[in-house]
């Protein structure tokens, strides 16, 4: 065990038990169970923790927690490497690795700092007027802009790690465990609400880790930990711990980020339990005890390792046990110094003074401080900080009269901790994401809530009360209201006891006064990580951006990952002061969410990797993966592609498929087309409503194709409709279109056409179809049924007939999409196996084929069948199709039929669909390849039209394309250039029908 | 008025000598006139380039701009700064690439960096369709004399080396089209920079300056009613996204748009890891890292009509599990900070750039998700319009007539994934 | 993410909806009566409302039931639910 020179003999919520090793930089150290990283190199006495963001500044720990602007490191390498890990809220594991960041070779030299010698340079904004010249230059600039930006660095493998959701409602919601939170949640706990309290700390308590003062009879912690121990065992009642509840949005639901391992060392985690969890928490009542912040003052050089908050210095030395650094000076405009003051000095800490900007000062702390021997530098500023890397002592001097310079002369006080408060800020970015207004509080200079939107009431230090037994009071007031508007019945619990110093008030100062201009001499950082001192607030208020999210946007202030947490209102107050508009005529920033950053990891929980989106099977799928199919996806379907056999490449399986099915018969798997069965009354009034053709007539068991238009006009499905009995069809749709259409037909059944009698129901996954097609696709299947007549005569094209196939109760219909001879054998899904192998076996002796999606869609187009999405985009009416002949004259109305006589789309010259064949009957054309009107020798070229489907077509023994074309209904025999992938391509317009265009092949 | 200082590394480095205090505002804070020649309601990039164009290409410079809130505050400040010109139609191609060829002299032109950065664009291709549909597209913007390339999936990891090229995923990579001219701008500083170029011109930037009515002689525009006060113009012109139809309703038409909600977000800044932007529309996500070192992510809008500026967490929860599929190490990385705004969306995913049915007054709006590309292109064509009272040929087919005779422009597919 | 009170099943969370825009758009008896203008009002112009705006959600995952809802879209807050056929409740923002 090494020592750790700063360690605190005794003291402290560590467990010195439990004594861990970790790596800092490369170098060895020892801390504690209970240890954040911050503290533990703190007490081995690192102080130079990081470099800032612009001028690569020497930086150590400011804060205690998750407002740190400048102690932040990459935590771990390889798969576990996370970057901008705030080393403040790191719980330290055995073995932890962590390294400084943005700074080269290392945190103590970095060559990066020569930026803060050209700091004059760059003042906010400065990329704004240069970098300007010459014009090309500018990627160049950047490129090295680039690298000199940004913190730490991606991990450069995949994330092992497993996150989870949870999805939960309570009555009451307490954020924040402090005095409070945990006096709102027994409350509301004890009236029997279903409560839950959440905290993003590893145990409860929040401003009670590092308290001195008694509850009752207790000491702090030991109160908490019984009201904790309260809470667990009430039924209804859940503690969140290692929880931060980032985000408050609409109707009040509260997002919380869980970390479940990350406080475990490597070797301890395990795939079994999830790293993170995210919880999406729907309350009745939400009650905000998120605390405060405070703040630091603005001052000369207020960045060196050594400064930190006061409140910050109290933490490690109460919780911690470890001593910042070995003689404490203080600087302050309020209370909460005296109280750390004290802490340090009955630590054993040398305190070599307050500086305080107030005068007069008295009140029982003050006392306290003077009976304890502390001086009291009364109505003085800081105005130098001293040391290099590490402070070692400050300059202070009097305030003028008027309290806006200073007088006399500088007096050097000698210590290595400057602890600074510049009064708190109440965490208020919960209630303002939920939509609530703040108001400043003139007398305690800070922004507190408004009157909530939501369901929610804020307590404690987040309401602007700082006092300990204020938070207790107006904690127990809030859980009890909280739980009567859940409808509880509940009692305020009894206040317990608490002895504590009233506090004087407080002097508002932001950046406080100096010998020079704000311009001058050392840097007043605003915001310490993106380096924004009250220099740059001042230039920006100077050259007229006026607006606060200007001066954000153009200083950058409060845009670091601390989203500043400690630099909004201060950079506000300065802004304030340059403007000349008081704090609340300014306004804030939004405060957006999330609340500290949370990791993408566990917002995209398990909808990652096979789970990102559902994959969905046809009863048949395992038959065609064991047949070496290829698959494609179509929406979230698996389709087989094609099935190469003995090394085929598509292009010869795609033949090889096609001929079979030209010549003898092919199976393909259609059971992904859309099924939607109709029943009721008015179905056939449905059909004439929803189709662009007439449904009167249809006959019982027959078939009819439609094509289905949006109001737009535009063709959006299409399919064949079955008339089953007179209040009963099956209406198909594209494989991608069943649930769109499903939507479609009840949005018009339920929105507009109350009347109608119509039930619809998707029963697409409750039938396997087997699809089987070629000129002995009728001998195949009068084999295996003995009930169909399958006769032409007895069951002719586009009908359908019900029946028995290979032992199997099926509904088969003869209806075609090659252009051959063809049946779509429908059977219930878990049959779809058992048929699927009896054609197989039965189609043996005519060498029946398994053809996939291109085979399909190779035969479909040499027939010039169009698919929706190939052939229509969205801009394409039936009559750019040709196809007239759907759209029925005589039906007075049906959805779209409007649109189709609107000026722009009668014209002649719309693209309308045609064939195309090249010159070379063997090239083949791209899909999505350009019909040009004129050829140049480069761009631009006037475009006509475009190839939609195109592919070698084996039946027809050469090229085949489709392809929509400026007037092209009238063009054929028209000889058209086509753009292809940079080849000029001659092509002669034909009809789109290149197969069997008289259909006596599937009407055989 | 005052010419502004020259904005140049010697202007900086004079200014350091002086510490800063002498450096010029960016634009004025004018009182309003009583009458203006030209007023462009909305103070974001597409109104302040309107304004900027009218000044310099139309010597129009008696033009008050109206801005409700703070300049840029709207869309300007909040989209993820895509910048390119690769849409399927001609129509679209005019105006896109009119915007492109002045984003590249924009800085210079502006005397104010808004870093215009060609890294690239690169959507991707995840089957069959989506590949002949950007085959469809390339070419078509190929032969409108728009650079455009269309990438296998060893291309793609060429440029992207982090990207996730596994075959065995939900849905592996096909490829993509990549369009080397476009990138990334600043996009604050574009609202800014025009601001200050209109401003130098003798431009009325009036911020805090809201419209609550429009005033009318007959069937004409004659000014507009203020929250400063009436003020007169001979035309009006209004370019609010996000509140176009609060607009035309005070005037009394309506508009074929609703307005929804848009989020984006972005991770801490991390060091440079990611070069070019990438685009999915079917995992869904787009990304970028900006030079700060953040990356910046988007992906859908919500369903439902928002004025609010807030979008449904759900959708974050979708993007960043599409973000995590196409780029497995970003789990790690954390969102710091998310926001939303609101775009206006019309049926076909172009906008209406030209005449209202009331005389003198003009409308640029239905941008949806992907206005920002377009703020030079959409400020030149509607100065045009606004100057002459006609049209431009470019913004002629933008008409809000093409909704009554059908001519839309249909570029769902280019537009596919909100960007 | 809102939370939706269906009228059929109860308060439900966004997710397990679809909104289908803006509610009482009757289609027009006689398209054919109709201008091209006339027309295109009803296929593609809205209300857009700034406030208080009455539109239709379906309980997708849920009971596949569409109806209205009241929301104001400024604060997102809804103000009520109804099903089809019932008139719209009178709401102000």
């Amino acid at each position: 065990m090494k020592q750790q020179p700063y360690r605190l003999p005794t003291g402290g919520r560590i467990e010195r038990n439990r004594p861990i090793s970790f790596v800092y930089d490369g170098r060895p150290y020892d801390g504690f169970i209970g240890d954040t990283l911050a503290s533990a190199l703190l007490a081995n006495g690192v102080r130079l923790v990081g470099r800032s963001f612009k001028y690569h500044r020497p930086r150590g720990v400011m804060t205690a927690g998750s407002n740190e602007p400048n102690a932040i490191v990459q935590l771990e390498t390889g798969a576990y490497a996370e970057p901008n890990t705030r080393a403040t809220q790191v719980e330290l594991y055995d073995g932890l690795t962590a390294a400084s960041q943005n700074c080269w070779p290392s945190v103590g030299f970095d060559f990066g700092a020569w930026t803060s010698h050209f700091s004059d340079l760059f003042p906010a904004g400065f990329y704004y007027k240069t970098f300007m010249w010459p014009r090309s230059a500018w990627m160049r600039y950047e490129y090295f802009i680039r690298r000199m930006a940004g913190l730490g660095s991606s991990p450069r493998v995949p994330d092992p790690d497993r996150y989870e959701k949870m999805h939960t409602h309570c009555d009451v919601l307490v954020v924040g465990s402090g005095p409070a939170g945990l006096s709102a949640a027994l409350a509301a706990g004890r009236a029997g609400a279903r409560v839950i309290l959440v905290d993003e700390q590893n145990e409860v308590g929040g401003s009670l880790l590092e308290e001195t003062i008694a509850i009752g009879n207790d000491p702090a912690m030991s109160w908490a930990n019984k009201v904790r121990e309260e809470l667990i065992a009430l039924p209804e009642t859940r503690v969140l711990l290692r929880s931060t509840a980032y985000g408050y949005y609409d109707h009040n639901l509260v997002m919380i980020s869980q970390r479940v391992s990350d406080h475990l060392g490597l070797s301890e985690r395990s795939t079994d339990i999830p790293r993170q969890i995210l919880w999406k928490v729907r309350a009745k009542e939400v009650v905000l005890a998120t605390g405060a912040h405070e703040r630091p003052l603005i001052f000369p050089d207020n960045d060196r390792p050594g400064v930190m908050l006061a409140s910050a210095a109290r933490s490690y030395v109460n919780r911690y046990a470890v001593k910042p650094g070995s003689s404490a000076i203080f600087f302050t405009n309020n209370d909460s110094a005296y109280k750390a003051a004290l802490d340090m000095h009955a630590a054993g800490m040398r305190v070599s003074g307050i500086i305080d900007v107030r005068s007069d000062i008295s009140g029982s702390w003050a006392q306290s401080v003077r009976d304890a021997g502390i001086p009291i530098f009364e109505n003085q500023v800081v105005v130098a900080t001293h040391g290099k890397s590490g402070l070692k002592g400050v300059s202070v001097m009097k305030l003028n009269p008027s309290g806006d310079g200073v007088d006399g002369v500088t007096q050097r006080v000698h210590g290595d901790v400057l602890c600074m408060s510049g009064g708190w800020s109440p965490v208020v970015h919960l209630f303002s994401q939920s939509r609530g207004k703040l108001n400043f509080d003139v007398a305690k200079n800070c922004f507190v809530p408004g009157t909530p939107v939501q369901a929610s009431i804020t307590v404690g230090a987040c309401n602007g009360s700082f006092l300990l037994s204020d938070c207790l009071r107006e904690g127990f007031l809030a859980g009890t209201e909280a739980a009567k508007n859940a409808g509880f019945e509940a009692i305020v619990p009894d206040l317990p006891d608490v002895q504590e110093p009233e506090l004087t008030e407080e002097r508002a100062v932001w950046e406080t006064p100096n010998r020079l201009p704000s311009g001058r001499g050392g840097k007043r950082f605003i915001d310490f990580q993106n380096d924004v001192t009250s220099r740059d607030v001042e230039l920006a208020a100077r050259e007229g951006y006026l607006s606060v999210e200007h001066l954000k946007r153009y200083t950058t202030l409060g845009m670091g990952t601390d989203q500043g947490k400690l630099s909004n209102v201060n950079g506000l107050a300065v802004f304030s002061r340059c403007t000349g508009h008081d704090i609340p005529a300014l306004g804030v920033t939004t405060f957006r969410p999330p609340y500290t950053p949370v990791t993408f990891g566990v917002i995209g929980g398990r909808d990652v990797d096979h789970l990102f989106d559902p994959v969905r099977k046809t009863p048949m799928h395992e038959w065609h993966v064991s047949s070496g199919a290829l698959f494609e996806d179509v929406g979230q379907w698996k389709r087989p592609h094609y099935y190469p056999q003995d090394g085929e490449d598509m292009a010869a399986a795609v033949k090889r498929e096609c001929e079979a099915v030209g010549s003898t018969v092919g199976i393909a798997d259609a059971s992904t087309l859309g099924k939607l069965d109709l029943r009721g009354p008015d179905v056939k009034k449905l059909l004439n409503w929803v189709y662009t053709n007439a449904w009167n007539k249809l006959e019982t068991d027959r078939c009819r194709y439609g094509l289905m238009l949006g109001e737009n006009g535009m063709v959006f499905d299409d399919g064949v409709t079955t008339k089953l009995s007179d209040e009963h069809y099956l209406m198909s749709t594209t494989s991608g279109g069943a649930g769109h259409v499903h939507q479609w037909l009840e949005e018009w059944l339920q929105c507009e056409w109350l009347d109608m009698k119509v039930w619809v129901t998707n029963i697409t996954t409750q039938y396997a179809v087997a699809q089987i097609s070629g000129p002995r696709a009728r001998d195949l299947l009068a084999e295996l049924t003995s009930d169909i007549d399958v006769s032409p005569q007895a069951f002719p094209f586009m009908s359908m007939r019900c029946g028995t196939v290979a032992g199997i109760s099926a509904r088969v219909f003869r209806i075609s999409f090659s252009g051959e001879l063809s049946y779509e054998i429908n059977v219930p899904a878990n049959k779809g196996m058992a048929l699927w192998r009896a054609l197989m076996s039965c189609g043996q002796k005519y060498n029946i084929t398994p053809y996939g999606t291109e085979s399909m869609h190779v035969l479909r187009a040499e027939k010039g069948f169009i698919i929706v999405g190939e052939e229509t985009d969205g801009t394409v009416t039936p009559m750019d199709l040709g196809m007239d002949w759907i759209v029925s004259k005589a039906k007075k109305n049906f959805l779209g039929k409007r649109s189709l006589s609107r000026s722009d789309i009668i014209k002649s010259d719309r693209k309308q669909l045609v064939g195309l064949l090249t010159d070379n009957p063997d090239y083949v054309l791209g899909v999505g390849a350009q019909i040009v009107s004129q050829i140049n020798e480069s761009p631009p070229m006037p475009m006509e039209g475009h190839v939609t489907s195109s592919y070698y077509g084996p039946r027809v023994g050469r090229s085949i394309a489709m392809a929509l074309l400026s007037g092209g209904l009238k063009r054929q025999g028209e000889t058209v250039t086509v753009w292809d992938r940079g080849n000029i391509v001659r092509a002669k317009v034909s009809s789109p029908v290149f197969y069997d265009r008289d259909g006596d092949r599937m009407n055989a | 008025m005052a010419t502004p200082t020259k904005y140049s590394i010697w202007s900086l480095l004079r200014n350091a000598g002086s510490y800063h205090q002498n450096w010029q505002r960016v634009w004025r804070q004018p009182t309003p006139k009583d009458e203006y020649e030209v007023i462009v309601i909305g103070g974001g990039g597409h109104g302040l380039a309107t304004a900027y164009y009218l000044a310099t290409v139309h010597g129009i410079t008696n033009v008050a701009v109206l801005e409700k809130g703070w300049l840029g505050g709207g869309n300007t400040g909040r989209n993820t700064t895509v910048v390119r010109s690769n849409y399927l139609y001609d129509e679209s191609s005019g105006i896109y690439e009119l915007s492109m060829k002045l984003w590249e002299g924009l800085s210079q032109e502006l005397n104010y960096n808004v870093m215009f950065s060609q890294r690239g664009v690169i959507g991707l291709s995840h089957d069959r369709h989506g590949n002949d549909e950007q085959s469809r597209r390339g070419g078509a913007i190929h032969l409108n004399g728009i650079d455009s390339e269309i990438l296998n999936v060893a291309q793609v990891r060429a440029l992207v080396p982090i990207i996730n090229t596994s075959p065995n995923i939900r849905y592996p990579l096909f490829g993509g089209m990549l369009q080397r001219r476009g990138g990334n701008a600043r996009h604050d500083a574009v609202a800014w920079g025009y601001a200050r170029g209109a401003d130098a011109r003798g431009v009325d930037i009036l911020q805090e300056t809201e419209v609550i009515g429009l005033m009318r002689e007959g069937s004409r525009v004659v000014g507009v009613e203020t929250s400063r006060g009436a003020i007169r113009a001979k035309r009006v012109g209004i370019v609010v996204a996000g509140h176009s139809g609060v607009l035309a309703n005070m005037a009394g038409f309506r508009l074929p748009l609703e307005s929804y909600p848009l989020q984006a977000l972005v991770s801490e800044p991390i060091k440079p890891v990611l070069h070019t932007v990438i685009m999915s529309g079917k995992v869904h996500v787009y990304l970028s890292q900006s030079d700060k070192g953040e990356l910046v992510i988007g992906a859908s809008r919500d369903a439902h009509n928002s004025y609010s500026q807030r979008g449904s967490f759900h959708l974050i929860e979708e993007q960043l599990a599409a973000l995590i599929e196409l780029f497995p190490i970003f789990g790690r990385l954390r969102m710091m900070r998310q926001w939303g705004g609101i775009v206006d969306v019309c049926p076909d995913a172009s906008p209406i750039i030209g005449k209202t049915p009331i005389e003198g007054l003009f409308i640029n709006c239905g941008w949806g998700t992907g206005g920002f590309k377009a703020t030079p292109g959409s400020g030149w064509v509607f100065a045009h319009t606004l100057a002459t009272g006609e049209p431009h040929s470019i913004n002629a087919p933008f008409s809000l007539k093409r909704f009554s005779s059908g001519y839309l422009i249909d570029e769902h597919g280019a537009a596919g994934v909100a960007h | 993410m809102f939370q939706i009170d269906c009228p059929f099943c109860g308060p439900r969370w966004q997710v397990e909806f679809v909104c289908g825009g803006e509610a009482h758009i009757e289609r027009p008896i006689n398209p054919d009566m109709l201008s091209d203008d006339e027309w295109a009002d009803y296929v593609f112009m809205r209300t857009n409302s700034k406030g208080m705006h009455y539109e239709r959600w379906c309980h997708i995952h849920g009971c596949r039931q569409w109806f209205n809802a009241a929301r104001d879209t400024v604060s997102d807050k809804i103000h009520a639910t109804y099903r089809m056929g019932e008139k719209p409740p009178e709401l102000s923002s």
